[in-house]
């Protein structure tokens, strides 16, 4: 581009070209057509029933902390169902493509879904739905109305969206990343990864870090500094606990993602050598870069699934949960030491002997503080009386294989029994085990523990347990082979096998996935029967599991500003100990509630920041500056909106608690 | 909870059966003392993990709403002794696994020259091992056998008995040797020399292959390693030389473009030195060029590999002994 031959079309579409749009991959159109019509159709029916302003007003611009979480796990459920489908496809792929048989995905398509799997499954799954938890559960739980930030938290929310529909582009507009779910370089340099996949790949986690770094800033703030008045740190419920080491934890972790990802953007887009293998570049200081935020990552992600798991105990044992101290200070050591493990993912990568054993012991070291935790939940049920509803069951479900995970993963600790096994499927399961096992569980335990307090209705217990028995029998079943595979020497990512013998192997995972298919149908039942029969499964107590902790003393769905009073607390169970002195919810004495303001401004610069992303992508370099500075724009707009508070008149507090008095007598 | 029990006990014959997998059943010594490790650390895990399984389970069982006689006692959340203990067992297992694992990770260092063949046989004085420079290239193996003077593409072959020091390097991205019957896996990168020791112990054909993602021709990315008699070897290597061509720069830098699925190649020699032009990322003389970044002037192809050639030393991460 000269200014003697402008080329507008360069300037405006970069390197899109219409080649870039998979028209002639059969199983991209299908999906696609597929997509636009539940697209247009959810689209017509908001339409239809005039939902747009409701929408707009009372959840997207919200700044509200509980819609804000809700909004969140319903982003996870939706790419729970992408990333699925990829699991599906390999599954798929490895279970029929060996000897003369190639399968029915070539490797540029079949790398991109692996890539796709563990990217989509890790950042916007899993990241979601703990920051949707958290979102939801935390500030009832220590007795605010609200996060520290509300803008802030309504903004990164839609950072993460941006970010997760950048991810989703790549699907229908050039391609996703080839690379693994990390992008290793030098396999993710322009040289080897020339086209828009990396990129993707790149500028859809940066945005959606921006969300979560901000998000974890705001989650420490609220609990520093918003607990109710009486409840010291001692006596912050467990789950608050594992929400401030999680974030704790990403805003320690995520600026190392944010800068390694800065640094492998200049290599591609600036020419630098920080990654490469010529002139200076140096691709192992990514990957421990990268494991430096890839490992405390596995903890943000499962410290709030192992606070999930003592609140539920807990409550459904009817009992104090054993050992609080002993809890805390394992949480607390677990989120130091996992700072001190990266190493351990990459023993192979010809460190000496001393370095690798010390990484592994570090690792090890980790399993005390876990173990102890898990003795913790085995005596919170002993001397209980436990009832088992569908939550309880997750953790049941949860104890047993996750110890299993736990034991394969500090045999993968030892440096001379991972050279065997690193890379193989043995680490696939391994680290799907804990995952699923330590995380998934703790989730859909969470969900259903937690959706009566946001709904107030139940959900329905019957398709609960049938979702349960499916997912459980279905991770048995697709996991255990690949432990199996991975002592037969297979590693992962291969598209196809010449040894017939393994494929009985990978039919019987196949087998365990479409168990877990069924499993995923049946929980997506259960939330369309519970909301069928809502009005059978309503709970108009506020506290329909007999709860522990102050989330259930308000009502369900709790009102915007959460507590009329704000609540007094004495002890780590506040609300059981509230019950035991017969505390009664008051009836007079209102005054108004200082309340924050919805706006828009979070979605709008979400907007922006994924136009940028998608320009930088494609080089469209005229829409990233234009993107770019109308986002500086918006930002310093915002700063300027005096508007953004309100007040909520105690007689309309008053009105609001008289109903819930009513319906809870 | 039945279908639990029921996969454990489905799980039993397999375990059983686990003898049989190449992990659990490998031929070269090193692999054998991995698998040995492997088994140790299970067994001295399972101690705990197997009371912790039955435990919950009967904790689950015993103390559900519906068993009216069992103890409730809902306000018992503490006792010192539960605490020491549920702290201290795990400690000690880590305590016996640590030990264990800065004993074998030392001895079993891929850097560490061998000292025994086999159990309770040591290597005799003065065995030199066999060299082979091994290149992981897009998408195929290259191994140059410097004492013979031959290279193969795609399938490798090595005396019984006799140490193996594998020097491994990459073209363009990272890959990872791995030939789980002979030894664990350790990366190749380019620019950059591992090290691996290993022996294999009986004759037969064996699976290599590349462990670690490295593009579109990854899965094929797989060859053959020979476990030989010595006299076989000698008529393998006689084989590979009486194929006429030899493999220089020019012959690399054809055989170094992408390519998939490449059959069985030999070369009857090699030039010298080519090995570490490669290490060097010098093979087309540039800018990338290592050893010329380093110190300007002759001296970039160093001869014969050895550890201490620091022309290949500009970013080598670990120290060999």
């Amino acid at each position: 581009m000269t200014l003697h031959s402008p080329d507008l079309g360069k300037l405006i579409f970069g390197r899109l070209t219409l080649e870039d749009i998979p028209y002639h991959e059969p199983i991209l159109v299908f999906t696609f057509i597929g997509v636009a019509i539940a697209g247009i159709a959810v689209l017509g029916l908001v339409t239809y029933y005039r939902k747009w302003g409701y929408l707009w007003s009372e959840w997207f611009t919200s700044v509200d902390h509980k819609k804000i979480g809700i909004m969140y796990i319903v982003l996870a459920l939706i790419m729970l169902l992408r990333g699925f489908a990829d699991a599906l496809m390999m599954r798929g792929q490895q279970a029929i493509a060996f000897g003369a048989h190639e399968g029915y995905l070539p490797a540029h398509h079949y790398d991109q879904i692996f890539t796709a799997h563990g990217t989509i499954m890790i950042f916007f799954v899993a990241m979601p739905f703990i920051t949707g938890l958290i979102n939801f559960v935390m500030p009832l739980q220590i007795g605010s109305r609200d996060v520290a930030f509300p803008f802030l938290n309504n903004f990164s929310f839609w950072m993460t969206v941006s970010g997760a529909v950048l991810v989703m582009a790549s699907l229908f507009i050039g391609v996703f990343a080839r690379t693994g779910w990390l992008a290793y370089p030098p396999l993710s340099e322009l040289p080897t990864s020339p086209d828009s996949g990396v990129d993707y790949w790149i500028w859809g986690l940066q945005i959606a870090g921006v969300g979560t770094t901000l998000s974890g800033i705001n989650m420490i703030a609220t609990i520093v500094k918003m607990r109710a008045p009486g409840m010291t740190m001692m006596k912050m419920p467990i789950f608050t606990w594992t929400a401030l080491l999680a974030n704790v934890l990403i805003v320690a972790a995520f600026p190392v993602l944010t800068a390694t990802l800065a640094l492998l953007t200049l290599d591609r887009y600036a020419g630098t050598h920080f990654f490469t293998s010529d002139l200076g570049g140096n691709y192992m200081m990514y990957i421990n870069l990268i494991w430096v935020w890839g490992h405390p990552e596995v903890y943000i992600l499962v410290l709030p699934a192992f606070g999930v798991y003592s609140e539920v105990t807990s409550t459904f044992s009817r009992k104090r949960l054993f050992g609080y101290a002993s809890m805390v200070y394992a949480t607390v050591v677990i989120a130091v030491l996992s700072y001190l493990v990266w190493l351990h993912h990459f023993f192979t990568m010809g460190s000496g002997a001393s370095v690798n054993s010390f990484f592994g012991i570090t690792t090890m070291i980790i399993s005390i503080p876990t173990g102890a935790k898990i003795f913790n939940w085995m005596f919170t049920m002993y001397r209980g009386r436990i009832v088992y509803d569908v939550p309880m069951l997750w953790v049941v479900a949860f104890i047993v294989t996750f110890v299993i995970g736990g034991m394969t993963g500090v045999l993968l600790a030892v440096p001379p029994a991972d050279f065997e096994l690193h890379n193989s499927l043995f680490l696939i399961a391994h680290f799907h085990n804990v995952i699923i096992g330590g995380v998934l569980f703790g989730m859909f335990a969470g969900v259903n523990y937690w959706f009566p307090k946001a709904f107030g209705f139940r959900l329905d217990p019957f398709w609960g347990k049938v979702s349960f028995w499916f997912w459980v029998a279905g991770f048995y079943f697709a996991f255990m082979p690949l432990y199996w595979l991975g002592l037969m020497g297979v590693t992962r990512r291969v598209r196809h096998f010449d040894d017939p013998s393994l494929q009985i192997w990978f039919e019987i995972a196949a087998f365990g996935a479409v168990l877990i298919l069924i499993g995923i149908v049946a929980m997506i039942v259960q939330f369309a029967v519970s909301i069928m029969r809502r009005e059978q499964l309503r709970d108009t107590t506020g506290d329909p599991w007999h709860g522990r902790t102050l989330e259930w003393s308000t009502s369900s769905p709790p009102p915007p500003y959460n507590f009329a009073f704000t609540p007094q607390v004495h002890d780590i169970d506040t609300w059981w100990q509230m019950k035991q002195h017969n505390w009664r919810r008051p009836v007079q004495g209102f005054l108004p509630i200082h309340m924050p303001k919805n706006t828009g401004t979070g979605v709008y610069l979400a907007v922006l920041s994924f136009i940028f992303g998608f320009a930088m992508v494609w080089y469209m370099w005229l829409i990233a500056a234009i993107s770019f500075v109308a986002l500086l724009a918006v930002a310093i707009h915002h700063t300027f909106n005096y508007d953004r508070d309100y007040y909520i008149p105690a007689d309309e507090v008053g009105r609001v608690e008289a109903a819930r008095a009513g319906a809870s007598a | 909870m039945k279908t639990l029990r029921g996969l454990l006990l489905l799980a039993l014959p397999l375990a059983l059966s686990g003898c049989h997998t190449v992990l659990m059943s490998p031929s070269g010594d090193v692999a054998l003392q991995q698998r040995n490790l492997i088994i140790t650390s299970f067994v001295l895990m399972m101690l705990i993990v197997v009371p912790v399984i039955v435990a919950s389970l009967v904790f689950a069982w015993r103390y559900r709403a519906s068993n009216e006689k069992a103890h409730y006692d809902p306000d018992w959340d503490h006792s010192t002794i539960v605490e020491l203990m549920i702290w201290s067992a795990p400690l000690l297992i880590i305590i016996a696994l640590g030990a264990i694992t800065w004993v074998s990770t030392h001895k079993l260092d891929p850097y560490r020259p061998l000292d025994r063949i086999a159990a309770g046989k040591v290597v005799p004085a003065g065995t030199k091992p066999l060299e082979v420079d091994v290149v992981a290239l897009d998408w195929k193996w290259l191994f140059i056998y410097p004492e013979q003077n031959i290279a193969v593409v795609n399938e490798m072959a090595a005396p019984v008995d006799r140490p193996i020091r594998f020097n491994l390097t990459a073209s363009t991205v990272m890959n990872s040797f791995f030939i789980p019957a002979l030894a664990g896996q350790i990366y190749a990168m380019p620019g950059m020399q591992t090290t691996l020791q290993a022996v294999i112990n009986k004759p037969g054909e064996y699976w290599g292959m590349s462990a670690n993602y490295s593009g579109d021709g990854f899965s094929y990315m797989n060859f053959t390693f020979h476990g030989m008699s010595e006299d076989d070897f000698d008529k393998w290597v006689a084989q590979a030389k009486s194929h006429g061509d030899t493999l220089d720069h020019a012959t690399y830098v054809a055989l170094e473009a992408p390519s998939e699925k490449n059959p069985v190649h030999y070369y009857g020699s090699v030039t010298p030195g080519l090995y570490q032009t490669i290490l060097n990322r010098c093979v087309e003389p540039g800018p990338s060029c290592m050893n010329m970044l380093r110190m300007p002037g002759p001296g970039g192809s160093g001869g014969e590999a050895s550890a201490s050639s620091d022309g290949h030393a500009a970013m080598l991460m670990a120290q060999p002994q």
